[in-house]
């Protein structure tokens, strides 16, 4: 399959970006996409050019390193998966397909495709834990937990925190992740006695590094490879809403 | 009382006052679509009915606690956009996304169908609250001829047209408003099957209302 590329190349945080054109032939459609940016890259270091920056580690979906638009689409056009599950059977012969980073201030531009996403790491230090000394596994009966709360705080722990709300969002807001974090501790026994002190301090964080604000347009939970519910940004107004009223 | 000013600082507390303001708002076109649904009884309960809503000593207090509500709205709406499109940052050769996965036009535009509803209103308060004085009496009491000034002004096919694209423009912003102000206040995703039903049918409501008034003046004002 011959493919047309344009891809967003830029050499460092305050340099200028701008859009590359590739072309690429005889791509397989068994590849998955960040093997034929691999394929790629080979052509480029062969030629003597530098090759393409991107972030990538697992390349099975749980990592959260891969990151890219492609089309406007954060992780591509597929529903819940992440860049590294997306396959080159999706695209046609001759299509044109754009690639850029994150699109958010908060996730600057290191270089080319990789972005610096460590405003995450930063919200998850104001309060994304818990205080307790972890031992062995405690015995399974001790603390009780509803099947429908412990579905709930399992489904919002599958984020893997790539950043795919943010980039998708128009606001670049971080709601997504920030709630799925705190759904998923707010709701458990474990989690529940720091809610108050968890909640006031990672959205505190998420609003001094830069990122915008949720107006509840959804384009976040269509964009999350691991669809993360738009139900865990009502949870996490409301969480912050009663931590309004305590101390 | 520290974690209350923290809270209204925070995103979260700025979404939820324009959340709640708006459902305030919400609350009075739901009161005004009604009330002018008085034009089709006749103009004299119409106008009876404006000349006990301004006569009213509370009228005052009401008219102080709705602008505050609209200023409230609008000024931290306008406030949190402009942080988002700084959070945003687009180079310009960057087009913004315009994809499979993105969000609903309605809910992709309230800065733009509010500024609009915005400029209607102030127009709306020129030509109406503040428009000519037609005296009329009625079993001895004088009053103001709204009646008489409504189908005048929707006799003209261009404000009647304005009208209806206010109307359009309003629904838009309600479709999306409504059911993101329970999620802002941390009640019902909109996601929530009973809340976006409710949000269609809310502006559904309004702006139907709204629009038969102009349509019902345009032809009973003798076109």
């Amino acid at each position: 399959m011959k493919l047309h590329l344009k891809i967003w190349r830029q050499n460092g945080p305050s340099a200028p970006g701008n859009f590359k054109d590739y072309e690429m032939d005889h791509v397989s459609a068994d590849m998955s996409f960040l093997e034929m940016l691999d394929v790629l890259n080979v052509t480029l270091v062969k030629k003597g050019e530098t090759p393409i920056e991107f972030d990538h580690d697992c390349r099975e979906g749980i990592c959260g390193s891969c990151a890219l638009m492609i089309n406007g689409n954060a992780h591509g056009p597929d529903t819940g998966t992440a860049t590294c599950q997306l396959h080159m059977r999706r695209f046609k012969e001759n299509d044109t397909i754009v690639i850029e980073p994150w699109r958010a201030k908060a996730f600057p531009v290191i270089k080319d495709l990789a972005t610096d996403r460590t405003a995450f790491d930063r919200i998850m230090a104001a309060g994304g834990y818990i205080s307790v000394n972890t031992g062995n596994a405690p015995e399974a009966n001790s603390n009780l937990v509803g099947k429908d709360t412990s579905e709930r705080a399992m489904d919002a722990a599958a984020c893997i925190g790539c950043g795919a709300c943010v980039a998708a969002c128009k606001n670049s807001s971080a709601m997504l992740f920030v709630s799925a974090k705190v759904s998923h501790l707010a709701q458990l026994p474990q989690g529940a006695p720091e809610r108050a002190k968890r909640v006031r301090g990672m959205v505190t964080q998420m609003d001094q590094e830069g990122f915008g604000n949720c107006s509840n347009t959804g384009a976040c939970e269509a964009a999350c490879p691991k669809e993360i519910k738009l139900e865990n940004i009502t949870r996490l107004n409301r969480e912050m809403v009663r931590a309004a009223f305590t101390e | 009382m520290a974690s209350i000013k923290l809270f209204l600082k925070s995103s979260v507390g700025r979404k939820f006052l324009v959340g709640i303001t708006g459902l305030g708002l919400s609350g009075f076109v739901l009161t005004h679509m009604a009330g002018n649904m008085l034009m089709f009884v006749g103009p004299e309960a119409y106008n009876t009915y404006g000349h006990k809503l301004i006569t009213n000593p509370f009228i005052y207090i009401a008219e102080v606690g709705l602008l505050a509500i609209f200023f409230v709205h609008m000024g931290l709406a306008l406030c949190l956009a402009l942080e988002n499109k700084k959070a945003r940052a687009l180079a310009p050769s960057q087009k913004p996304s315009n994809c499979e996965k993105d969000a609903r036009l309605g809910s992709r535009y309230m800065v733009h169908t509010g500024i609009l509803v915005f400029v209607f209103v102030v127009l709306h308060l020129i030509t109406f609250k503040y428009g000519p004085y037609y005296p009329v009496s009625y079993h001895g009491v004088e009053m103001r001829d709204l009646h008489r000034l409504i189908v005048e002004n929707f006799k003209s096919p261009l404000y009647s047209g304005w009208y209806l694209f206010s109307m359009v423009i309003l629904f838009s912003h309600l479709v999306h408003g409504f059911s993101a102000s329970f999620q802002s206040l941390g009640f019902f995703s909109v996601r929530n099957c009973l809340i976006k039903k409710m949000g269609w049918a809310f502006a559904f409501i309004i702006a139907g209302g709204f629009f038969i008034q102009p349509i019902y003046g345009y032809f009973y004002g003798g076109n």
